[in-house]
């Protein structure tokens, strides 16, 4: 028998195993929600939280890679690099980055405003990574660094290799390299995974030219860290590629000497093989320092290259654009010789000037050059003879012979700052001005100036394409041994003088593409400028070689910033009485020796005068230091044929 | 009453020793053996400080639960009014002699240990209000002026701790003394008005907080808001348990632990790091001892005669249910982070040695099923 209180504990106990049910119940759902929950992070989301367990564990330094050196002719280093000494900080191995920099401050001398600079890339980076206090600091403030190491905290001395250009005089062909900039990083794809604190890409001339491969393969570290940042261990090293190495035309020698010829002058130089179109020299001037590029410019030498009115940023070379003035009139010449306008002993009288619908054309000569010939009308470089010539020739013939040459176009590939200047004809005018073209401005383009624009590495491509008897030749500064066969054709013409070789025999035996209908137009114009000159009256004749290791043939050049008022011609006003930006360019292209042309070169004087004065002494040094070299340069690509 | 006295008494130690439960015996040594693998891998491999007091108070405790079982049932039971009371005290003289450790007050210094008596509290209101609804009869307990005291004897020490503040372990507490109410036979009523007033109470509850305690809860909701500050615990968690994958990374190859991303690893995280290393099955077998122990607490529940008995069965093993999938929803990015440990996995010996007294009276419940307890 069950009494009244063990009636009510039965009760009680079906109650509370009632309600225990329940929660049972309840605990089960739980349950599968965390099984649920698990399945859910550890097996269908496992890889997304791999990635991230792993992308806390590792993290990447990333390692410049060692620029690849450019060397000359010679194999001597023209853009080399050095050992630098450098302090790095790593942020958030710091525990006071203010006291820090107050600290270094007094170690190493950093200006405020790179201070403020400092820590504003600070606040935007992850503060693993290191940021460069000073990339370029000297022995005794790395020594001085050292010794205070241990009460800084988060700074790393580091070695490092840098940029280092021995000598200033290709400064604009080569061009230098600077710290990569935001816009670098929008515009340059080849910059996207290369991003390194403290690189340093070409901005111009070669360097940028032939940044993506002489940059390198980039390194890394990739270290285990844990939570606070520590590296724990190191997982993986890969210490990149150096980038490429390459080796250019240019001869180091003739580019210091030509340096210094051009020294106080804005002027450019551009010497070429005639026959393979190797640059042996180019050189702009004033030139800069590209080592202050590499380190972070300074301001103030920033602002006195910006301010300097003979622009010492300009590769005059191949940006600069001129009238190519009175050396085009090589070219006008042989146009109308090959479209037939003109024989070569046809004259025209000179007496200083001519007149056309009422409009003036003057000659330089005021009193006029008597009879004048195609042989005299160059030598003496008569304005009046080319007038009528140029006349009767017509803008769009000189344009094509001239386009022919090299002229209007850009001349080396993979140079952003080269220009393509301007080859003038009636449709050019009608399209880019909108203007019928004018028979005065015919007139003007026969003497080359009006909208003619040329480059002086133009004009030298130009020259040489004359003196290797009027064959296309590539101008190039990178090192190439492959060769056109221009000199086998040469040497088989020397063995052969009265083989006439057919053109089509020229492309299919030679590989050659003649410029030319009748190669002995060429050999007018060659040695119309051999008697500029050298023959008295010659516009260069006071600058001649006698030497005849050395003669060079010539045409000087004058190209026009300013008309000449009727009054100054009257008061026959000379150049240097003027102010320097009114003063005319001065020209002149050469080729050398003229015996056995191997050599083109073309002289641009800024505001110099006239050609024959300022132009034609500092090509007939230049012309001399080349062609002394010469057998040394014969030697090495001999050489260098052989081991190939 | 005499017979039933007889029986008890007729009991033989080889009896006793017979009727313990050998497979909730097995699971809790097997769960310690568990525990220790996983204390030797937050130690990084070595036998460390933690690794060494770990397995010193496992089988400490683990004696002490061993030794509790054969208590007598009867004993528990006269005497859970003064446990709870001297528990109480224990919880008073944290108030005014407690160590105060990363800004709470929580511990008693003992000399030989610290002393942490929010978590024997977590026994004693059980033990309490198992006995005083034993007490009560079935009429009585829905009566509103029997609902006083165990309201008295929940809200106090709940004040007490989550004052200290320890707002993880006052819920865990009140989540004990609740489950007793709710298995007595409280009604629902009661639960759906003391809830709606909970809510309504809440807001005033919340200007109580200390400000981490609301970055908590906030942080919870939007983890990713702020992934280094407050959401940092729960988002490295969450990565760590994800990237073990369905295996595991390997016994002591839990990068995220090893490395320091993982917070609170001994403590509160301690799943987390056994799951990057052991995976989806290794969760799963965690999963299933808790499971083992907890099915056979019921169980004794089930079995034993008196109502004080499965009242305290059964609330413990909700009890010790609420406090696995706390710690785990927790570190799984289910609930925020409060603050619970992971019973016997978890580093900590008050967490351990109270956890240890609540089985060892399960135990005697289960050695002692047929004895009444008046």
């Amino acid at each position: 028998m069950l009494s009244p209180s063990s009636g009510n504990t039965i009760i009680k106990s079906k109650l509370i195993s009632r309600r225990m049910f329940l929660l049972t119940a309840a605990k089960a759902v739980v349950m599968v929600g965390i099984i649920g929950r698990l399945v859910s992070l550890q097996i269908n989301e496992r890889s997304k939280y791999k990635t991230l367990s792993d992308k806390n564990r590792f993290r990447e330094w990333k390692l410049a890679p060692e620029r690849g050196v450019i060397k000359d002719f010679f194999d001597k280093e023209i853009a080399s690099n050095e050992q630098v000494y450098q302090v790095h900080l790593i942020p958030e191995n710091s525990k006071d980055i203010e006291k820090l920099f107050v600290r270094l401050k007094t170690i190493l001398n950093i200006p405020d405003k790179k201070l403020f600079f400092l820590k504003r890339v600070i606040s935007k980076q992850k503060p693993w990574e290191p940021i460069i206090v000073s990339d370029n600091i000297t022995w005794s403030e790395f020594s001085r660094i050292n010794l205070f190491l241990h009460e800084l905290e988060g700074v790393k001395p580091v070695v490092s290799i840098a940029r280092m250009y021995p000598d200033n005089s290709s400064a604009h062909i080569l061009g230098y390299v600077s710290q990569v900039s935001t816009k670098d990083l929008q515009t340059k794809k080849y910059l996207k995974d290369l991003h390194v604190p403290g690189m340093t890409i070409g901005k111009t001339g070669l360097e940028r030219k032939l940044d993506e491969e002489i940059i390198g393969k980039i390194g890394f570290q990739r270290y285990e860290v844990n939570a606070f940042g520590k590296r724990i261990k190191q997982i993986q090293i890969n210490e990149g590629q150096a980038g490429k190495s390459f080796k250019t035309t240019l001869d180091f020698e003739i580019q210091k000497f030509t340096k210094e010829l051009l020294k106080d002058k804005a002027a450019a130089v551009c010497v070429m093989d005639i026959y393979n179109g190797d640059i042996v020299s180019l050189v702009s001037s004033p030139t800069f320092e590209p080592n202050e590029f590499v380190h972070g410019l300074d301001r103030k030498y920033w602002d006195s290259l910006i301010k300097n009115e003979r622009r010492p940023l300009t590769n005059k070379a191949i940006s600069g654009l001129y009238p190519p003035g009175s050396t085009i009139k090589t070219l006008v010449a042989l146009s109308a010789l090959e479209n037939g306008i003109i024989k070569p002993q046809d004259t025209f009288k000179c007496s200083g000037k001519i007149e056309l619908f009422g409009e003036k054309f003057h000659c330089w000569e005021k009193d006029g050059h008597g009879f004048v010939n195609l042989r005299k009308g160059i030598q003496r470089s008569c304005d009046v003879y080319f007038y009528e010539v140029a006349r009767k020739l017509g803008v769009d013939r000189l344009s094509i012979t001239a386009k022919k040459f090299g002229l209007g176009k850009k001349v080396l590939s993979g140079f952003v700052e080269e220009r393509a200047g301007v080859v003038p004809d009636t449709k050019w005018k009608k399209k880019f001005i909108g203007q019928n073209w004018y028979l005065g401005e015919t007139l003007h383009s026969g003497i080359g100036q009006g909208y003619f624009q040329s480059t002086p590495l133009q004009l030298c491509l130009m020259t040489a394409q004359i003196a290797n008897g009027g064959f296309e030749i590539k101008p190039r500064i990178l090192f190439n041994q492959k060769n056109n066969k221009l000199k086998d054709y040469i040497k088989y013409k020397n063995e052969n003088p009265n083989d006439p070789l057919p053109i089509d025999l020229l492309l299919s035996n030679f590989d050659l593409k003649p410029l030319f209908k009748n190669q002995e137009h060429i050999n007018l114009i060659k040695d119309a400028m051999y008697s500029s000159s050298n023959e008295p009256g010659g516009t260069s004749y006071k600058h001649r070689w006698e030497n005849k290791k050395f003669t060079f043939a010539g045409k000087t050049g004058s190209s026009q910033i300013k008309r000449f008022t009727e009054d100054q011609r009257e008061a026959e006003v000379k150049q240097e009485s003027l102010p320097y930006k009114d003063r005319d360019h001065a020209l002149f292209v050469a080729y050398a020796p003229y015996n056995d042309p191997k050599y083109a070169i073309s002289v641009l004087v800024e505001h110099g005068g006239s050609g024959g004065k300022t132009a034609a002494p500092i090509a007939k040094k230049i012309i001399k230091k080349v062609l002394e070299r010469h057998e040394l340069r014969q030697r090495v690509n001999k050489l260098l044929g052989e081991e190939v | 009453m005499y017979r039933s006295r007889s029986i008890q008494s007729a009991l033989s130690l080889k009896d006793k020793i017979v009727s313990i439960d050998y497979v909730l015996v097995l699971s809790i040594f097997i769960l310690g053996l568990v525990s220790i693998l996983a204390m030797y891998s937050t130690d990084g491999g070595e036998f460390k400080y933690h690794t060494n007091s770990h397995i010193l108070r496992f089988f400490i405790f683990f004696g002490m639960f061993l030794f509790l079982s054969f208590i007598q049932i009867r004993f528990w039971h006269s005497q859970s009014y003064l446990i709870y009371i001297l528990f109480f005290i224990l919880l008073l003289g944290v108030k005014y002699f407690g160590l105060t450790s990363s800004g709470s007050k929580r511990w008693l210094d003992l000399y030989f240990m610290n002393l942490q008596p929010s978590e024997l509290m977590k026994v004693g209101l059980i033990l309490f209000l198992a006995k005083y609804y034993h007490r009560i009869s079935i009429e009585n307990i829905n009566q509103l002026r029997f609902l006083f005291l165990p309201i008295v004897v929940l809200v106090a020490p709940i004040i007490l701790v989550a004052t200290q503040p320890d707002l993880g372990t006052a819920l865990l507490i009140a989540a004990g003394g609740i489950s007793v109410a709710w298995l007595a036979g409280v009604r629902i009523k009661f639960f759906a008005i003391s809830g709606f007033a909970f809510i309504a109470l809440l807001p005033i509850a919340v200007s109580f907080l200390k400000p981490y305690q609301k970055s908590r809860i906030l942080t919870f909701l939007n983890p990713e808001s702020d992934p280094l500050g407050a959401g940092y615990q729960i988002i490295q968690s969450k990565i760590a348990i994800g990237s073990g994958g369905l295996f595991g990374k390997g016994f002591l190859q839990g990068s995220q632990s090893y490395l320091d991303y993982l917070p609170e690893k001994h403590t509160d995280f301690i799943f987390t790091l056994f799951s990057e290393e052991f995976g989806f099955f290794g969760s799963l077998f965690i999963l299933v001892l808790y499971a083992i122990i907890i099915w056979r607490i019921v169980k004794i529940g089930n079995v034993t005669r008196s109502n004080f008995g499965k009242l305290y069965c059964y609330s413990f093993a909700t009890a010790f249910f609420i406090y696995v999938v706390v710690n785990m929803m927790m570190v799984l990015g289910l609930l925020p982070i409060v603050g619970s440990p992971l019973p016997i996995m978890s580093y900590g010996g008050s967490s351990m040695m109270a956890i240890m007294l609540g089985l060892g009276i399960a135990m005697s419940c289960k050695v002692y099923k047929d004895t009444p307890v008046n």
